[in-house]
């Protein structure tokens, strides 16, 4: 188990470099660093002193990829691929272009974010099986017929209608809740049902009907069959068994999200004006603020890295058959 | 008159001719034809079918492109057969079927000023006396169904001659028929109307709302079609040589999509966008068409989004071939000495096909959906290409305007919905169909 873990997390750093790699090479390709300076300093009156200086006191005076001036390894470390990337990999997030502190600023940003996508996943999975569980106990009627109907007329709306509905109809025509914006402490509760309600809402189409193949697949095993020839009534066979056996692939969907829910809901962040990662991650994308976007897809794939093995290590914990090796 | 191809519209022109030889291939396989027929027979399919169908008919009309002799513009066979839609231009919003322009103006009434909504350019302007206006509409929409009518009964005649004598098989005609038909009348009846009125109103420029939802549809057509077709290749060709060949090819495949899964593909997408828009900026000499720009934007976000989209269908298929190839014709075609590449191309590949088409049909209506929610980011197709994400975008701001601009965001909902509900209901029957475990289990 331990050298399971430890060669994954050795094969997870080839990846971050390449990963690194790619969003190096996609934003500076776009964007040298002289443009940089440029839009960071204002775009008139900049002299080519200032942008020198701009890139020295940001530590972009180096090559990007390979340094003909250097000697031996520090053709390739005395570039700003390595100088940048280094500090990545240390979780050393520096300061943004726009000289913000990035470590302070998504330790301050994570709450919000954790606040809005910790509720809407417990409560979009426990809306979801139920439904599921419901359509399945009503196979064969036109109760499950018409529910699976519903299921892909609400599959079928944009999430932005729903995110545009929710505020029209709760925000502005009843006034239950604030449109937007975010508080801190208890105060961001009436901030946080709306964008909650919607995401659970919006989830539900794909959901239901993934958790019921989840559910149906269950359904056709021998053990079920067993259960059912044992006497059991049918809600103790679903809900006993079949939920519960179930949960190993509905376990490992989850697990896999976990990690991710730190970076937050891009759309809904920004939509509801709510100071999360996300919304971070737009307007940093918008301003073309190099030094976050590559913090924030670095700390995205290094999570998503960690869900792939948390997701096999939820496999040993919920199935005695499976062994790592 | 002059053609303008435009690279959108010849991948899209191949795609369609692909899917002709596709069927065409099709037909002579019991294997395949087996499970179309199941999809021939399910009545849900049929409809949403003919509704998929008349969406792409209006969008391949929208993507003939020619440059128009007097204006020099570059329009498409549908803008010349909706031009007065796209030429009645009104000053700002009017809600639908209005007489009267939403926005209040000084204007002089007998001689004396007077703060009132002025009467339209185009919408109902042939009306002497506006309260007319819902008897004109009543006898204009009928005259419309009638001729969708007169039309849809000389076709339908037309096929039953023709069909008669042969046995109609499981085919639902009746359900098809009725779908035809609710479509042609309503259709007949919609443009009739749109003639004299804004069947769903102007927006802030005065430009009509159906107009634009309608030339939305080549867009959310050829994101959805496209994108596929740039990922298949790569999906396939990738999938199937890591499952097969194992070892250090499987290795350095899986790095592959493992790394570019990792990155958020709105990033990525983010990122290639800023790319082009420095390149077009660096090289406006040879942009100077908006059309033309706007179409390679479109052409190029397919690009990136199929980049960021083959990683999912190339990880089934790798499982799925590390499952075949284990399978005692693959050894024993192995054992007989054919070579690789025929074991996969005879052997493989075919046995993949399924998997490949249910994750096509699957991913259409989340493409189309994907659209939107980039248009909101300002990573989307171009700003002056319709699209319902633009329409929705323009749109939300309307929302506070009191009293409410609701017209814009209904229709793009109305269109956007009923492209997505037909294109996911269609996928279902398909995927039931081909999928092999719910193919045995429901007969």
């Amino acid at each position: 188990m331990t050298a399971y873990l430890l060669r994954r997390l050795l094969n997870a750093v080839p990846i971050l470099i390449g990963v690194n790699l790619i969003t190096f090479v996609l934003f500076f390709v776009v964007n040298p660093p002289d443009a940089m300076a440029r839009m960071q300093l204002g775009q008139k009156y900049v002299t080519q002193e200032a942008i020198e200086q701009w890139k020295h006191d940001h530590g972009y005076d180096l090559p990007l990829l390979y340094n003909e001036r250097a000697e031996g390894t520090a053709r390739f470390t005395r570039t700003i691929f390595f100088q940048k990337s280094v500090n990545l990999f240390l979780f050393r997030f520096g300061r943004s272009d726009s000289g913000r502190d990035i470590g302070a600023d998504i330790r301050q940003r994570m709450w919000p974010s954790l606040a809005i996508a910790v509720p809407t996943l417990v409560l979009g999975l426990a809306v979801n099986i139920t439904c599921a569980l419901l359509l399945v106990f009503f196979r064969r009627t036109y109760l499950e017929w018409s529910g699976l109907a519903l299921c892909v007329g609400l599959m079928s709306i944009s999430a932005l209608f729903y995110i545009i509905a929710g505020q029209y109809l709760f925000g502005k025509l009843m006034k239950l809740v604030p449109i937007s914006g975010y508080d801190t402490g208890l105060a961001a509760l009436k901030f946080l049902i709306l964008p909650v309600t919607v995401g659970v809402v919006s989830g539900i189409g794909s959901g239901v009907r993934w958790y019921r193949t989840l559910f149906l697949e269950e359904i056709e095993k021998d053990y079920v069959r067993t259960a059912r020839a044992k006497g059991l009534s049918e809600p103790r066979v679903l809900f006993g068994h079949v939920f519960q056996n179930a949960l190993i692939p509905i376990l490992t969907g989850v697990v896999t999200i976990l990690p991710l829910l730190f970076m937050g809901n891009l759309l809904m962040e920004s939509f509801f004006s709510i100071p999360g990662l996300g919304s971070y991650t737009i307007e940093a994308i918008q301003r073309q603020d190099f030094a976050i976007v590559r913090a924030m897809v670095f700390l995205g794939s290094v999570l998503y890295i960690a869900g792939l093995i948390l997701t096999d290590i939820s496999y040993t914990l919920v199935d005695p058959r499976v062994r790592l090796q | 008159m002059t053609w303008v191809p435009l690279w959108t519209d010849a991948l899209l022109y191949l795609l369609l001719a692909a899917l002709a030889a596709l069927a065409l291939y099709a037909r002579r396989q019991e294997h395949l034809r087996r499970p179309w027929r199941r999809v021939v027979r399910s009545r849900v399919a049929m409809v949403s079918l003919v509704v998929l169908a008349a969406f792409s008919a209006i969008g391949l009309l929208d993507s003939l492109h020619f440059r128009a002799p007097d204006s020099g513009e570059v329009l498409s066979l549908f803008d010349r057969l909706a031009t007065p839609l796209r030429t009645h231009m009104e000053k700002t919003y009017s809600a639908p079927f209005a007489t009267h322009l939403y926005s209040r103006e000084w204007l002089v009434v007998e001689g004396r000023r007077v703060w009132t909504h002025p009467r339209l350019r185009y919408g109902g302007a042939h009306l002497r006396d506006p309260a007319e206006k819902w008897p004109d509409i009543a006898r204009t929409a009928a005259i419309g169904a009638l001729k969708g009518l007169v039309v849809w009964s000389g076709a339908f005649l037309a096929v039953a001659l023709a069909r008669r004598g042969r046995p109609s098989r499981d085919f639902p005609w009746k359900t098809v028929a009725a779908t035809v038909a609710v479509l042609s009348i309503g259709g007949f009846a919609v443009a009739g109307l749109s003639l004299k009125y804004h069947v769903l109103g102007t927006d802030k420029v005065g430009e009509d709302v159906l107009y634009q939802s309608l030339k939305s549809i080549r867009t959310g057509l050829v994101l959805g079609t496209l994108t596929t077709l740039v990922m298949l290749p790569f999906a396939i060709a990738l999938g199937v040589l890591a499952g097969y060949f194992r070892g250090w090819v499987d290795d350095v495949i899986q790095y592959l999509y493992t790394t570019l899964n990792s990155i958020p593909g709105v990033l990525l997408i983010a990122a290639a966008i800023l790319m082009l828009q420095v390149y077009m900026a660096t090289h406006a000499e040879s942009f100077t068409n908006v059309a033309v720009r706007a179409d390679l934007r479109l052409f190029f976000l397919c690009l990136i989004l199929g980049v960021t989209s083959w990683t999912g269908l190339c990880r089934l298929l790798r499982a799925e071939t590390l499952k075949l190839r284990e399978m005692e014709y693959v050894q024993a075609a192995r054992a007989l000495g054919v070579s690789h590449g025929r074991i996969l191309v005879c052997h493989i590949v075919p046995n993949l096909f399924h998997i490949v088409l249910i994750s096509v049909v699957l991913d259409f209506s989340s493409l189309v959906l994907a659209e939107a929610v980039l248009a909101y980011v300002n990573i989307g197709v171009d700003p002056t290409t319709y699209s319902w994400g633009n329409m929705i975008n323009s749109a939300r701001l309307e929302l506070a305007r009191e009293p409410v601009v609701w017209w814009t965001l209904a229709a793009a909902f109305l269109f956007m919905f009923s492209f997505v509900l037909a294109a996911n209901l269609f996928a279902d029957v398909v995927r039931d169909a081909f999928d092999p475990r719910r193919a045995e289990e429901s007969g």
